[in-house]
């Protein structure tokens, strides 16, 4: 039976709550609606008093679920989608990421962010917090770009003892398919190689890597092997798996759905130039969405994100095709 | 009327001017300490605010309650229990206080003993202490615990005092919401913070009980507590405590507080020599024994100032520049 990547987070979420009585979720609509995505269908009625709806007040919601985690619970906080958790950033970034470091006292906590763009959604339920969360210090966020990813770092990171922002892509929910849950999972903090290939590297995560393997298939026909990272995670950042990548083809595109400004593809170019300039072919690229809101038009959305086509329009600078 | 002849209600009354005694002694030598360049950063004080303070820290219970306090909140967080090492060594930023110099002043707390270390940004602690409660609740382990969170005037127009208590309601959770409203938010007014005629009526909105207290009366200030906290522990969900005070010191010892009207220093009472006349007055307590206890208190506080003094700060070379925890 395939499991589709929506049903890979219920899944973990579910076996979560029956492992762990330690572990609730919190978050608009999650409870008899089951989550605007039904991420949480049915678990209220199976664990009844742990799957608790919440008023609109996602800074409160952020800080309940701090004070919850503090007091040794591991709460999992579903923000209805990832633009939203703007409100509640006080509290993420002041509150839950300096805890650690300010008290001694760790706060285990998963924050669910529904990410990233899908036709008709504009500009605000389609955003992608990774950059702006990982620029804090406190903060593991990872990015799970596949079915087994979405399972096995979600159970992952709800055990963990450290705030996770879990930014999963939105578009991949219901067409992602996938046979079966692998278990034997890589763990949070490396990164993978996707699909191997000498001529340059694509450093990405989350949807763009299903773009990125497209792009690399288009190149394969005219004999290029583009070789593709996916970080999984963002924070902490698997930079011995980018370097290496990196000195197999001595090309790098960073590649990401969030804006252009700064960033995490920002941050892999920087990185790869400052400690592995002398792999460098070419200077590295990077390609990320445009430098504007999020559009609502279908036809303006899919021009906004990077698409296979303009990976290959820019891979084959990179490769001074 | 509080039951004065019950000898719990009188140990109470003992306990919280103790805490304001102390709290006063204490404060007044963060002062001299500041004005000789001796602290690490800032000093923030709570003068005027010790009775309604020390009365909430009085009626919560170390070791079961939760308690946040804020900015102003010495007399409680003595009356809580709280170590006077720990806000001499946090003031003075040493390695050996709760905060290890990686955080100062009233910035400081120990979570897992019930008292979270606040954050700079007003408000946010109300929905985490209501998040604590939670979490036993769900457990079965609540049993009659409550929780309290202190906020200024001025917190209350933050989005995340309205979410937190809007929240606690919803969840009828046992939270004492205290307000002290001390006229004076900074420098801003109460006439350039809200419109309403007085912060009480807004328990109406909330869903929540209010009480309303002139925060310079300390037996009354004992009074409304300890109904609060039976009514938080009867299952009577959030409590909203509106007590009105001045102010009687700048925001920080920075400030110098010009900006109020000295009508307004005139006219105003410490609750400081209130509670004294009240003590004396109701024969709870004799002019020997508030000696005593000012005495005590002096060498305490001269104890905690000269036992932290001679301990280290953090060496930058050692300390643990991890964000994260294994």
């Amino acid at each position: 039976m395939s499991l589709t990547y929506i049903e890979a987070i219920h899944q973990a979420q579910k076996e979560l709550l029956a492992e762990s009585p330690d572990v609730f979720i919190y978050g608009q609509d999650v409870g008899q609606f089951g989550g605007a995505f039904k991420a949480t269908r049915g678990l209220s009625d199976e664990f009844p008093g742990r799957v608790v709806d919440s008023p609109i007040s996602e800074d409160a919601m952020a800080g309940m679920v701090i004070g919850a985690a503090v007091e040794g619970a591991r709460p999992i906080l579903e923000m209805q989608f990832a633009d939203f958790s703007s409100v509640a950033f006080n509290q993420i970034v002041n509150q839950a990421a300096t805890h650690y470091y300010r008290t001694g006292v760790q706060v285990p906590l998963t924050v669910r962010l529904p990410s990233g763009g899908t036709p008709g959604s504009g500009p605000f339920h389609s955003q992608n917090m990774e950059s702006l969360y990982a620029h804090y210090p406190g903060l593991i966020v990872v990015t799970p770009a596949t079915v087994a990813d979405a399972y096995g770092m979600l159970k992952e990171a709800v055990m963990m003892d450290n705030p996770v922002m879990f930014c999963e892509h939105k578009f991949l929910y219901n067409w992602l398919r996938a046979e079966e849950l692998k278990k034997n999972a890589l763990p949070i903090g490396q990164a993978r190689i996707v699909r191997s290939g000498k001529h340059a590297t694509v450093v990405t995560y989350s949807a763009m890597v299903h773009e990125a393997v497209k792009a690399a298939e288009m190149l394969s026909n005219d004999g290029w092997e583009i070789e593709v990272v996916d970080l999984r995670s963002v924070k902490p950042i698997d930079l011995d798996t980018i370097m290496a990548s990196v000195s197999r083809t001595g090309r790098l595109l960073a590649l990401g759905e969030s804006y252009p400004w700064g960033g995490v593809t920002a941050e892999v170019v920087s990185r790869v130039v400052a400690e592995g300039f002398h792999l460098l072919d070419a200077a590295p690229m990077r390609l990320n969405s445009k430098d504007t809101p999020v559009p609502y038009h279908p036809d303006l959305w899919a021009a906004h994100r990077p698409t296979p086509e303009s990976i290959v329009v820019s891979l084959k600078h990179l490769l001074r095709l | 009327m509080l039951q004065t002849d019950d000898a719990e209600s009188l140990a109470q009354i003992h306990h919280g001017f103790r805490s304001m005694v102390t709290s006063r002694t204490l404060e007044n030598k963060l002062s001299s300490l500041y004005k000789a360049g001796k602290i690490v950063g800032g000093v923030y004080l709570g003068k005027g605010q010790e009775a309604i303070s020390a009365a909430l820290g009085t009626v919560l219970e170390r070791g079961k309650d939760v308690y946040a306090p804020l900015i102003r909140d010495q007399a409680g967080r003595t009356a809580f229990g709280e170590d006077l090492l720990d806000v001499t060594r946090t003031y003075l930023g040493k390695v050996t206080g709760p905060m290890r110099g990686r955080d100062g002043n009233i910035h400081r707390g120990r979570p897992t003993e019930g008292m979270p270390a606040m954050i700079s940004h007003l408000g946010a602690s109300l929905s985490y202490i209501s998040g604590m409660l939670f979490a036993r609740r769900m457990r079965g382990e609540l049993h009659d615990a409550i929780g309290a969170a202190t906020f200024g005037d001025g917190a209350t127009s933050t989005g995340a005092f309205h979410e937190g208590l809007n929240l606690a309601a919803v969840e009828k959770l046992p939270v004492i919401t205290l307000v002290v409203n001390n006229r004076f938010a900074y420098s801003t007014p109460n006439d350039r913070q809200f419109a309403c005629e007085n912060l009480v009526s807004r328990a109406e909105g909330y869903g929540v009980r209010g009480h309303h207290v002139d925060g310079t009366d300390f037996l009354k200030c004992m009074e409304t507590m300890n109904i609060a906290a039976k009514a938080a522990r009867a299952g009577e969900g959030p409590q909203l405590v509106v007590a009105d005070v001045l102010r009687l010191c700048g925001h920080g010892e920075h400030d110098d507080a010009k900006y109020v009207p000295k009508n307004l220093w005139d006219e105003s009472r410490d609750c400081m020599d209130v509670a004294e006349q009240q003590l004396l007055e109701k024969g709870f307590l004799t002019p020997d024994e508030i000696a005593a206890m000012k005495e005590d208190a002096r060498l305490k506080v001269q104890k905690a100032v000269a036992v932290a003094q001679r301990e280290p700060t953090p060496d930058p070379y050692q300390d643990d520049w991890s964000a994260l925890g294994s």
